[in-house]
């Protein structure tokens, strides 16, 4: 289904866009992805990934979703070279991931960021850009403005091991970003944070697209992370089970409307839709059928209640995501 | 340049390590004592010195070695800094070779060091400085660097404690293998001593860079010997580093 798709939008494609296609590689190329590990005193033999196949276009920010333990950083690990995979190709912006230079365009924040707890910030991100060679002049200039960028101007100086959580993310998407990255891989990192702290992670995210970065990242939490997805892949249990733009997986379907109404007793509404919860004279109606809401609302008028709030519930990443996870 | 920076990062790191100033410590106690020991002792008072004083470099040498070396590699893995560091275009050859000269850098300030203190105690007995102790170092240094490269070859698959007992029993192998060479010279020629001497070639000899007796005792070292054992010594470092490289790319990062 999915390399169908594909033939068609080349077909369509066809002609003089033919060659922009090609000059514009997928920034990540993933396919039949598999891999095996052996774990235990008597080893047994476990499939973590089973053919994983996707790809992340350039300039997109991709959103790698599935719950814990369904082996996306085990794809992050196999694309950094860091696993050696038992079947499948990956390419970077065409380069096979087995090539050194492959990593050359790419930042990396992992999951739960571990650096050298000696090193001062500073210190680590010279450590980086030495790793990528920058010159002196080039490399301070560049530390000072991501200090900037990630709001650690202050701590630069104190050792990572005196940092906080947060910090510890930020520092590390600092260090990310020491080469200009064209394709920048995070692993989770809104995992561990509160809600002022993944709101600026996510601000970060999107000013990055708008650098015209390409962004991919894991994550096992949906809550507030639509918005900012272009596309989706939801991996379960090493395969992937849905993948494509997010209006493409969302339907604008309302799934159920809820209404909050005051001064009428639960079962008034009985045969309408169904009492959730009842606090002091307060009461949360679900209505299942649409064609229902109407008759709720006039009961209301007859009856003289009041109505507090009415909102239809449209599906949501987070229902796909519960939906195809129970499902397997 | 890569190299280079892990390298500079590695002795950092190393440079931190209290076991490193632990030994330091003793070993200039064990070249302070040579000197108390010659004092109480009748007889050639500076060989006691000498020989006191090399020994105690080069076994608290080997010891800061295989200490420090088999965690170095050990504790990029267990601590996961090295996701961070692999995922740059870097080759896993490069952060061996970047580890391994950490380390060496680190280990020759250290013998720098022990030998200033030996040379200060050996010019206060003999208010003269004498150029054969600076060769007798400078090949228990290649020792040390040999040492060095067999450990993080351990350590680039096995934990430190593990490790550290393999490098320690291949520094004492290689200081007791030039029995065998005895041995063969007493044996026939036949499948025997085929096996014998098969088992020398591979096995190491660490006896090659002890000039030890040669210094202490005055006596002439045979030109011959120096250019041998300094290729012996770097063709064998070189064989063990591109053996922990190999080893070390087929690893998997979980
Ligand atoms: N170091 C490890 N030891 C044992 N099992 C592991 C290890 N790393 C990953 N796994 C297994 O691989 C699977 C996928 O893990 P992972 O890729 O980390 O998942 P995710 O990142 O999606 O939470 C898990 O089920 C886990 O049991
Ligand atoms: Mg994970």
């Amino acid at each position: 289904m999915r390399i169908r798709a594909r033939e068609i939008t080349f077909a369509v494609d066809f002609g003089p866009a033919f060659l922009k296609i090609e000059a514009m590689a997928d920034a990540i190329r993933i396919r039949d992805l598999r891999k095996d590990f052996r774990l235990g005193f008597v080893p047994r033999t476990h499939k973590i990934l089973k053919g994983i196949t996707f790809s992340v276009r350039e300039g997109e920010i991709f959103g790698y979703l599935g719950p814990n333990g369904a082996g996306k950083t085990t794809t992050i690990k196999c694309l950094l070279d860091l696993i050696r995979p038992d079947a499948g190709t990956i390419e970077i912006f065409g380069l096979s991931h087995f090539a050194p230079r492959s990593r050359e365009p790419l930042g990396f924040l992992p999951e739960n960021p571990y650096f050298y707890d000696y090193l001062t910030a500073r210190e680590f991100l010279a450590f980086t850009a030495d790793l990528f060679g920058l010159g002196r002049t080039e490399r301070d200039g560049r530390i000072a403005r991501l200090l900037a960028l990630v709001g650690l101007e202050r701590a630069a100086d104190l050792p990572l091991r005196k940092y906080s959580r947060g910090m510890l993310q930020r520092a590390g998407l600092a260090q990310s970003l020491v080469n200009d990255p064209k394709l920048v891989i995070l692993d989770e990192p809104l995992g561990g944070l509160d809600p002022l702290g993944r709101k600026e992670i996510r601000d970060i995210i999107v000013r990055f697209k708008e650098e015209g970065r390409t962004v991919f990242f894991t994550s096992h939490i949906l809550q507030d992370i639509e918005m900012i997805c272009d596309r989706v892949a939801i991996i379960v249990g090493g395969r992937i089970v849905k993948e494509g733009a997010l209006r493409d997986l969302v339907s604008e379907r309302v799934l159920f409307t809820e209404a909050v109404v005051a001064g009428l007793p639960p079962e008034a509404f009985a045969g309408i839709g169904e009492s959730v919860s009842a606090q002091g004279d307060r009461v949360l109606i679900r209505i299942l059928d649409e064609a229902k809401v109407d008759e709720a609302l006039d009961l209301v008028l007859r009856r003289r209640g009041r109505l507090l709030s009415l909102s239809p519930r449209t599906e949501t990443l987070e229902d796909i995501f519960v939906e195809t996870v129970t499902r397997t | 340049m890569r190299i280079g920076a892990i390298a500079g990062i590695t002795f950092k790191e190393a440079k931190r390590d209290r076991v490193l100033y632990l030994l330091f410590f003793f070993a200039a106690l064990g070249i302070l004592a040579s000197r108390v020991l010659a004092i109480l002792t009748v007889g050639d008072r500076l060989k006691i010195i000498k020989d006191v004083g090399l020994a105690s470099i080069a076994v608290f040498g080997v010891l800061m070695a295989i200490l420090i070396g088999t965690g170095l590699v050990y504790k990029e893995i267990d601590k996961k800094t090295i996701f961070t560091l692999l995922a740059k275009p870097i080759r896993r050859a490069e952060f061996i070779l970047g580890k391994f000269l950490g380390l060496v850098l680190t280990l020759f300030v250290m013998t720098a060091a022990m030998t200033a203190i030996f040379l200060a105690i050996v010019f206060a007995h003999t208010l003269e400085v004498e150029g054969a102790l600076l060769v007798a170092v400078a090949y228990i240094f290649l020792e040390l660097v040999l040492v060095t490269a067999v450990a993080v070859l351990f350590s680039s698959f096995s934990t430190p404690i593990l490790s550290s007992l393999f490098a320690l029993a291949f520094y004492l192998i290689g200081h007791l293998s030039w029995g065998l060479k005895l041995i063969l010279a007493k044996m026939a020629p036949g499948p025997g001593r085929a096996l014998v001497r098969a088992l020398y070639t591979v096995l190491p000899d660490l006896e090659n860079f002890n000039f030890k007796t040669e210094v202490v005792h005055g006596l002439p070292i045979p030109p011959g010997i120096y250019l041998p054992s300094l290729l012996y010594g770097l063709c064998y470092t070189a064989f063990i580093l591109g053996l922990a490289i190999l080893i070390f790319r087929r690893r998997d990062f979980i």
